[in-house]
């Protein structure tokens, strides 16, 4: 139970996919310019990344390992990845219009969100049992939640009539991820002794 | 007849008597640790100068530095937070991305939303660790280092080396009282309020007496060693009190004030950094605007 919490811990916050290992940049910067995208996103990406961590990891040892077929693992997890958002989607759509509106292309773009990709690829790498893929997946999915939540934030406290027109917009919100990173920095090697 | 003690409104006023509170460490700092800690003082001060007249330049104002007196607050805490063996163009590096992106980037005074001075500070600790490791031939290891990388050594063996004072670390536990002094100070004239720093205070204090462990060897250091070692004083009472990166509601400040502390024992003792202040200041930093836009939603105003 304690090394699951650990990895949860880890993904969400020493090891946070966006600020510590920069992977997902792309959502990040682009859904949180609202505040209000911020937390029906991660939830989208959670759900996204949990299904697809799941499905993978099954994938990947009943399927591609026993038929020396790991060669193929990047297109059949992307496979994988795009059914999860398709249905992910789909859902959004019926359950809120509105929703599906605000989140716009940034939605079916999860598909290419490099962390998903990368959660489900580091889960295969380093071996992890079904339950420890799930709970990276989780841990993930809440360490690009945080981020996301605080930068949105963030972003709407920038007042951009004061700041330099050539900066103001996307340039100082990436300063200001820079500034994030570097807090997130400070957390750096705590977990590290206890078996990660 | 200025009365001292009635509440200050104006940023040049409250900046002017943080200065005088900050004048205080700096002259233990300089007679603990020699002329090398007033050096950074200086060239940071200059290079403050510097950077907020080009930037007041670059934006059609009048270049005349200091008007407000919170850049010479930031260049100090830099100066003071620095090892005194670093050095100096370190403090211009640290001093120039505070004030300029930090600071002059977001709009200037009142509209960054990372404290100016832990956000510069971070930033050399990050990139130029060798430069900042503190262990060199003049000042030996710092308390903090020493703790760490004792071995087996309970506390009190350890505590009876070089680089362990009466309170914390040797010398900085004297810059420690000194910062307590002046934030007394600025209790007096109420340009801060005791919630922050206490709760900073009790943030830190207990996570180091939880995990005490009575002076074992497993043991992470007292209370009172974290009190008054590193920068956990100027920390408590001119960092986290910035009213600008930290939250207003009184609930607010309590939650950012122990979460500061707590996150500074959690870097100090498990983390790879020697001194966990800036970067547990720039984490809260990071909570604030979720926290206002909480209080906002809450009282039903726009954020």
């Amino acid at each position: 139970m304690a090394d699951l919490l650990l990895i949860l811990l880890s993904a969400a916050l020493v090891n946070n996919f966006v600020l510590v290992q920069f992977l997902g940049l792309c959502p990040f910067v682009g859904t949180s310019a609202r505040f209000e995208t911020t937390v029906p996103m991660t939830l989208a990406t959670m759900f996204v990344l949990a299904v697809a961590a799941v499905a993978t990891n099954l994938l990947h040892h009943h399927l591609l390992a026993p038929f020396g077929l790991e060669y193929l693992r990047i297109i059949a997890f992307i496979v994988v990845i795009a059914a999860c958002v398709q249905f992910t989607e789909l859902f959004v759509r019926a359950a809120s219009p509105l929703l599906h509106r605000m989140l716009g292309l940034y939605l079916p773009l999860i598909t290419t969100n490099c962390a998903v990709l990368g959660v489900v690829l580091i889960a295969v790498d380093e071996g992890l049992s079904l339950a420890r893929t799930l709970v990276l997946a989780i841990g993930a999915g809440a360490g690009f939640g945080v981020a996301i939540v605080a930068f949105a934030a963030l972003r709407e406290r920038i007042n951009d009539d004061a700041v330099p027109a050539p900066l103001r917009g996307v340039p100082l919100a990436l300063v200001t991820v820079g500034f994030m990173a570097l807090a997130f920095h400070g957390l750096r090697g705590i977990g590290a002794g206890m078996g990660a | 007849m200025i009365n001292w003690f009635a509440k200050p409104t104006e940023t040049p006023v409250i900046m002017d008597r943080v200065l005088i509170a900050l004048a205080l460490p700096v002259a233990v700092s300089a007679w603990v640790f020699g002329p090398m800690a007033l050096a950074h003082c200086a060239v940071a001060l200059a290079a403050g100068a510097g950077f907020e007249s080009v930037c007041r330049f670059a934006r059609n104002r009048t270049p005349w530095p200091f008007a407000d007196r919170s850049v010479p607050v930031t260049c100090l805490l830099i100066a003071l937070a620095m090892p005194p063996s670093a050095p100096l163009w370190l403090s211009v590096v640290a001093v120039g991305i505070g004030v300029v992106l930090a600071k002059e980037l977001y709009g200037g005074l009142g509209r960054n939303v990372f404290n100016p001075a832990m956000a510069g500070y971070a930033a050399v600790l990050a990139a130029y660790p060798q430069a900042l490791a503190h262990t060199d031939a003049t000042t030996g290891a710092t308390a903090l280092d020493a703790l760490r990388f004792r071995g087996a050594m309970t506390i009190d063996e350890a505590s009876g080396g070089p680089a362990f004072g009466v309170l914390g670390g040797a010398g900085f536990e004297w810059v420690n009282a000194a910062a307590l002094a002046g934030g007394v100070y600025l209790l007096l004239v109420r340009v801060v309020h005791w919630r922050l720093p206490l709760a900073v205070l009790v943030g830190l204090g207990l996570p180091a007496a939880i995990f005490h462990d009575a002076g074992s060897s497993a043991s992470l250091g007292s209370p009172v060693f974290h009190w008054f070692a590193g920068a956990s004083m100027l920390a408590a009472f001119f960092i986290a009190t910035d009213p600008v990166t930290a939250p207003r509601a009184a609930g607010h400040q309590w939650l950012f004030g122990l979460g500061v502390g707590a996150l500074v024992f959690a870097i100090r003792a498990a983390g790879s950094h020697p001194d966990g202040v800036a970067f547990a200041v720039l984490l809260g930093n990071l909570a604030t605007p979720v926290l206002d836009r909480l209080r906002a939603a809450r009282s039903g105003q726009a954020p």
